[in-house]
């Protein structure tokens, strides 16, 4: 995979249009989607995009894996709701807007304090440095309810100070505004960042930290600074949370949101710059929608997730530009048809195996309810053996077509990637 | 970067000694670099070359003794300070940045050197004198057709070009190659010699390499190391005649060349 080949290019009219299309999308999207749970998910997914895009500067970017990312985002957030309260006292006079950056010098603060310690290594231990200091500080949430509002979390109020130009934040699509306005600015310097040197030399430090040595590079100081960009960040989603839900509970810092951020930036593809923006917006569904939808949800996540992992390493990002080529030599219209049989094979094991978990959770879960069950529309008995029966035969004849499909869909790539070789091949024989 | 001081020493070696547990690997090694002078570094399998190296470049620090660089002290500084003194290495094996591109691997190099250091508010490709000096050591390595090809992509050669080309990139005058041409084809070796002869003009060069061609044909004086000392150090010619280089290294090479001829002409007689 050819992912990393960067260009030098001073001027670039199909950034223009892919960052113009972005805004586009940011200015518009409450528009089509109008009732108010598609605008709490807009702007969950606003503050997402920035949280899982600074966490990818140290994972994709960095190479660092870190299993602590929401400290920085959720200590964020609690120095932007405690300053909330503290303008709702009257005593500090910070406009609402700029709260977020409130939260974004908190991220920084803290980064710089405990990446000292983390960015010391790199690899396996970088990784169980950020786990310790995650716990570290999961565990003072719980010893300093002063600061942390113990079970209950701190709660506030956004409609404070002086509103102005008659913004209040209090409408809901007033804070999608400042989100998004956020989601932006912060996307766009974040890309800006991989475009310095310090961002090239994270590169080159992920690629190989000994030979960074040797051009004069101290490699630990590279690892600090991004270390601390990525917690201002971070901070940033922190702040704009707090503004969101104008209450902040002691999990916003926990091992699970670190977790999500992780999984999630993964799935989206750390391999390309706007991989975690899928991430983040996949992040948002599968909490909202599909925790609504089913209670197995966590389930489906980590088959996902393995899936994922095994098969397609680079994410949905990777995915998508390994289609880009393709198509951009014209060849995309010779796999169609293995594409088609891919998706309708994957959608019945997908169905079979949805009938059998959820008839599993049925039993577990809702055995006072009767055997029966509405499976998208349809009624399963989950005593009978007929569901169970049906289920498993649709698995194993979904499960024998997909591997069909697969190993046709594999040689019909295998061609398309040799002629597309064959093709530069020529070009660069010309 | 750095002045040559009045001895007009680039590299001096005084009494380097490293251990690795009870064993001594480098045995009060000296040595004594000229500035503007090439150096071979020869010597048998384990005798010390590659540590020899990783000391002088600051990956290891030595056990006892003194590393001189221009004048001052280096022995038991961080690689990267060393660098910035003004010596550079390349590795035995590539050892580039594999997800960037030829150009990029080449630009990294360069940044330090332009003081760009930790730099997040310029853009890279607004730095003209860094993206000048990039572009011409592409050309110095002969590389430029391949400016954006990524450098997994590369022909084993085409690494080795690279590596060559990441390490001068800096404008380190003191260079350390090692093994440079080691894996290569008879004719590529030969250009690839030539490349470095020019790379290298004006530089300070010490160089590990087994093709006793490429050694006569290279180097101002020889460094014949054996069991982690300088047996020899001298001009190619006193050390083909010395008697002691003879015994330790060289006579052994000749006569495996000779045992191997004679086999040969043997096993077609036969």
């Amino acid at each position: 995979m050819s992912a990393n080949t960067y260009s030098f290019r001073p001027y670039n009219v199909g950034r223009l249009v892919l960052w113009s299309l972005f805004a586009i999308v940011l200015l518009v999207a409450p528009k089509l989607f109008t009732s108010s749970l598609s605008m709490t998910m807009l702007t969950q997914m606003g503050i997402a995009v920035i949280v899982c895009l600074s966490y990818n500067m140290l994972l994709g970017q960095g190479g660092m894996l870190s299993f602590g990312h929401a400290v920085y985002s959720g200590l964020g957030a609690f120095a932007a709701i405690h300053t909330l309260n503290k303008v709702g006292a009257g005593e500090w006079g910070v406009p609402v807007a700029l709260i977020p950056i409130v939260g974004g010098l908190a991220g920084l603060l803290v980064a710089v304090l405990l990446g000292a310690v983390s960015t010391k290594k790199s690899g396996n231990t970088f990784a169980m440095i950020t786990l310790g200091v995650g716990e570290l500080v999961w565990s003072m949430s719980l010893m300093l309810p002063e600061f942390f509002g113990g079970e209950g979390g701190v709660s506030s109020n956004r409609v404070v100070g002086t509103p102005a130009l008659g913004i209040t934040f209090g409408p809901q699509i007033q804070v999608y505004y400042l989100i998004a306005v956020y989601c932006f600015v912060c996307t766009v310097l974040m890309f800006a960042f991989t475009q310095t040197p310090l961002g090239r030399m994270l590169n080159a430090v992920r690629d190989n930290p000994e030979r960074v040595e040797f051009i004069g590079y101290d490699t630990q100081r590279v690892r600090y600074f991004a270390f601390m960009i990525a917690g201002f960040f971070a901070g940033i989603a922190g702040g704009l949370y707090a503004v969101n839900f104008e209450i902040v509970t002691a999990e916003v810092v926990g091992a699970q949101r670190s977790g999500a951020y992780l999984l999630f930036t993964f799935l989206g593809g750390s391999l390309f710059f706007f991989g975690p923006i899928i991430g983040a917006v996949l992040l948002v569904l599968a909490s909202v929608l599909l925790s609504e939808l089913t209670k197995a949800w966590l389930l489906y996540l980590g088959l996902v997730f393995l899936l994922m992992v095994m098969y397609a390493p680079g994410g949905i990002a990777s995915l998508l530009m390994m289609n880009v080529r393709v198509a951009a030599y014209g060849m995309l219209r010779r796999l169609w048809t293995s594409y088609l049989a891919l998706a309708g094979t994957a959608l019945t094991v997908l169905v079979a195996v949805a009938v059998i978990v959820e008839m599993i959770y049925h039993i577990k879960l809702n055995e006072a309810l009767g055997p029966q069950m509405s499976f998208a529309g349809v009624m399963l008995d989950t005593r009978g053996t007929d569901a169970w029966v049906g289920a498993m035969l649709l698995l194993a004849t979904g499960v024998g077509l997909f591997e069909v499909s697969r190993r046709q869909f594999v040689r019909h790539w295998g061609q398309v990637q040799g002629d597309i070789e064959a093709e530069i091949q020529r070009r660069e024989g010309l | 970067m750095s002045k040559t001081p009045s001895n007009g020493l680039a590299l001096e070696l005084r009494d380097v000694r490293k251990s690795f547990g009870k064993t001594e690997i480098i045995r009060g090694s000296n040595l004594a670099v000229k500035a503007g002078e090439r150096v071979a570094l020869i010597g048998p399998n384990g005798a010390g070359k590659s540590t020899l190296f990783n000391l002088i470049s600051g990956r290891m620090a030595p056990s006892s003794g003194e590393i001189v660089l221009h004048g001052e002290a280096i022995h038991g500084m961080k690689p990267y300070e060393i660098n910035r003194r003004g010596l550079a290495r390349s590795f035995q094996v590539s050892n580039l940045f594999p997800r960037l591109s030829v150009f990029e691997n080449i630009r990294c190099a360069v940044l330090w050197s332009m003081g760009e250091r930790y730099a997040f508010w310029r853009f890279l490709s607004n730095l003209n004198e860094v993206n000048r000096r990039a572009e011409e050591v592409l050309d110095m390595i002969r590389m430029r057709r391949k400016r954006d090809t990524n450098v997994t992509n590369l022909t084993y050669a085409e690494q080795r070009a690279v590596e060559v080309g990441v390490t001068i990139a800096g404008g380190s005058n003191v260079i350390l190659l090692d093994e440079p041409t080691a894996g290569m084809s008879k004719s590529e070796t030969a250009n690839f010699v030539k490349m470095i002869r020019d790379v290298t003009e004006g530089k300070t060069l010490l160089t590990v390499e087994h093709d006793m061609g490429v050694v006569f044909g290279l180097a101002d004086r020889i460094a014949v190391l054996v069991y982690g000392e300088v047996i020899a150090f001298d001009t190619p010619e006193n050390v083909r005649n010395n008697d002691r280089v003879k015994e330790a290294y060289l006579g052994s090479v000749l006569a495996e060349n000779q045992r191997a001829e004679a086999q040969a002409a043997e096993a077609a007689g036969a």
